[in-house]
């Protein structure tokens, strides 16, 4: 198998099989003639028209800015409770495939939630710290935008991200039902162990219990040392307020760690010497193996990549030029590269990676994909600044089995058909 | 050179005054038995479980008005997850069916869980007893206690999992 594409090749020259071209075009900007020529559309163009919105005045401003009412597609894919008396149960989830850019909407962030979203009033919402601390701390929200604030762009990954993966024949889901359980925001907040610090933790703590006010009173056991590192009191998302579904008044972001360790709705911090064993950390988040077995505590999202574009739903408009476009991330580190495949994984080509390439983060991935209108399979495959190398089905298979559900992360594929057509695939 | 100013200010300052290095500090001080409200954990040794009892005959006439409606008649599950079975689906090449009595290691989670998330229209509704006896009779239709027997904080630490033993650390967590 050839594992490295030409990386040095002329703009528009191939890289890899298939169509995969030189990501210099992305680099220099330029294609060589013959692919341009390829990629050109050779119709005339119509006239220009005179539209009305260019001889009258538009409306007057919004106190609140809204998408444009042609993008009313660009919403998420709610599942329906499997029992309509549990409303709020399940997910929404993020259509990255008509995204762009590393920054999730506020609005389009994906959401996972136990028991609904509560109704928070901020000037009753306190945060307590208690437990194995010198002295039990109580802060309302005004006393937490007091502190100094830290910002930071991070993904969350729910870990149930993928797990349709899992099925044993590749099921025809789109880009939101199979991988739309990601998003990325810049968040800012208080660091957790500024409050830690103030109350003073006791020797003997080794982890925090960190629960949710709402009616699940959601809770997971966090080990303090990641506590203690870089996790963050959350009362603002990408400049505003954390939004209702995501945590309003205040969350907790745990970079790089599952979702579900992300507490939404924070109330409480408790203090102790071992974990919890909630719901959330034995009966679910847990992975079963091949064996008998089950992963406990499995705490990065591990290194992983896909493409959102071509994507099913997105029809490609006959062979020519097309840009391959997708996220690359690690709750290990930082990307370090990305590599794309049109022949389902036979030749690979390095895609070009759009900064800023921070830890904890998805990096936006492009390559120029040159499709002749015959069968292909296109993969992505991401390699972190750890040395950890996204695994193909067949490799995660290997090590997990397929009855895990949690944290897939194996290359995933999508396969264009004679019309331009992707749809989910094992390759 | 102005750009020296403030440096030079910031450490007249620190110097001046050493409150100037503390960090700020708005928590609250608060008693224990404020917090008592809200500090529902209970840990897998028994820690926070509460005063009470129940048994399984007892939890019977709870699990049918409060929860049988979502997890199915005896914890057979439908619309919602069902609570009883699955036994042995853990073995190799078998599809899990992850019930309190085939996966869940801990009893206490069990009541834990019960409490703060349950029933789902109105969690921490049900009194103590009641939690004990709808723990017994969902551990009691998985044959892991007996109709009778009675748990509370000293009996249901000690219940034993059919797979307690199940779950192993993940090898690549960060240090």
């Amino acid at each position: 198998m050839k594992r490295k594409g030409k990386a040095g090749s002329p703009p528009g020259e191939p890289a890899a099989g298939n169509g995969i071209l030189s990501r210099r075009i992305f680099l220099e900007g330029a294609l060589a003639a013959g692919a341009a020529t390829a990629g050109a559309s050779s119709a005339a163009a119509q006239p220009l028209a005179i539209e009305p919105w260019m001889k009258t005045p538009g409306v007057g401003f919004d106190a609140y800015g809204q998408p444009s009412r042609f993008e009313s597609k660009v919403v998420r894919a709610i599942t329906s409770p499997p029992n309509p008396a549990t409303q709020g149960v399940g997910t929404a989830r993020t259509p990255l495939e008509l995204l762009d850019g590393i920054i999730t909407p506020s609005g389009l962030h994906f959401e996972r939630s136990h028991s609904g979203i509560p109704n928070i009033d901020p000037d009753r919402h306190r945060v307590v710290i208690h437990g194995l601390v010198k002295r039990p701390l109580v802060f309302t929200l005004e006393a937490l935008a007091r502190y100094p604030m830290e910002s930071r762009i991070a993904f969350v990954e729910c870990a149930g991200n993928s797990g349709a993966l899992n099925a044993p024949k590749a099921a025809p889901l789109g880009m939101a039902a199979i991988h739309g359980l990601l998003g990325c925001q810049e968040w800012t907040g208080v660091k957790l162990s500024t409050l830690l610090d103030e109350a003073g933790v006791d020797p003997t703590a080794r982890w925090v219990i960190a629960e949710g006010a709402d009616s699940a009173a959601m809770s997971r056991s966090i080990p303090l040392a990641k506590a203690m590192s870089d996790t963050l009191l959350c009362l603002y998302q990408n400049g505003e307020r954390v939004r209702p579904s995501n945590g309003y008044p205040v969350r907790l972001l745990v970079p790089g760690f599952e979702g579900n360790m992300n507490v939404k709705w924070l109330r409480r911090l408790k203090l102790t010497t071992g974990p919890a064993m909630a719901r959330d950390e034995t009966s679910k988040y847990t992975i079963v193996l091949k064996d008998e077995k089950s992963w406990q505590f499995v705490f990065p999202m591990e290194v992983k990549s896909v493409i959102t574009r071509p994507a099913p739903g997105i029809a490609l408009r006959g062979p020519g030029f097309y840009e391959i476009s997708g996220l690359a991330w690690s709750g290990n580190g930082r990307i370090k590269q990305v590599d794309v495949s049109a022949d389902g994984g036979k030749s690979w080509a390095p895609a070009a990676l759009h900064g800023p390439i921070l830890p904890a983060a998805p990096v936006r991935f492009r390559a120029a994909w040159q499709w002749n209108g015959g069968p292909a399979v296109l993969q992505s495959r991401a390699t972190d600044d750890t040395g950890m190398v996204q695994p193909t089905r067949a490799q995660f298979a290997e090590e997990r089995g397929l009855r895990g559900v949690y944290h897939y992360n194996a290359i995933a594929s999508w396969a264009i058909d004679a019309k331009g057509e992707a749809s989910n695939a094992y390759a | 050179m102005h750009m020296l100013r403030p440096l030079a200010v910031g450490i007249a300052v620190a110097a001046a005054a050493p409150a100037f290095a503390q960090a700020p500090q708005f928590g609250q001080p608060i008693a224990p038995a404020d917090i008592a409200p809200w500090d529902i954990s209970i840990g897998p040794d028994g820690v926070g479980l509460p005063p009470g009892s129940g048994t399984a005959t007892q939890g019977e006439a709870i699990y049918a008005a409060k929860c049988q409606a979502c997890h199915g008649e005896k914890g057979s599950g439908k619309p919602n997850d069902p609570l009883v079975g699955g036994m042995g689906t853990l073995a190799p090449d078998k599809m899990p069916t992850k019930t309190v009595g085939s996966f869940w290691p801990y009893a206490t989670t069990l009541f834990d869980y019960v409490r703060r998330a349950m029933p789902f229209q109105e969690s921490q509704s049900l009194t103590s007893d009641e939690l004990y006896a709808v723990s017994a009779y969902i551990l009691h239709l998985n044959g892991i206690v007996g109709a009778t027997d009675v748990l509370d904080a000293q009996s249901l630490p000690k219940v034993r999992m059919p797979n307690r033993d199940g779950f192993i650390p993940f090898p690549r967590n960060p240090k």
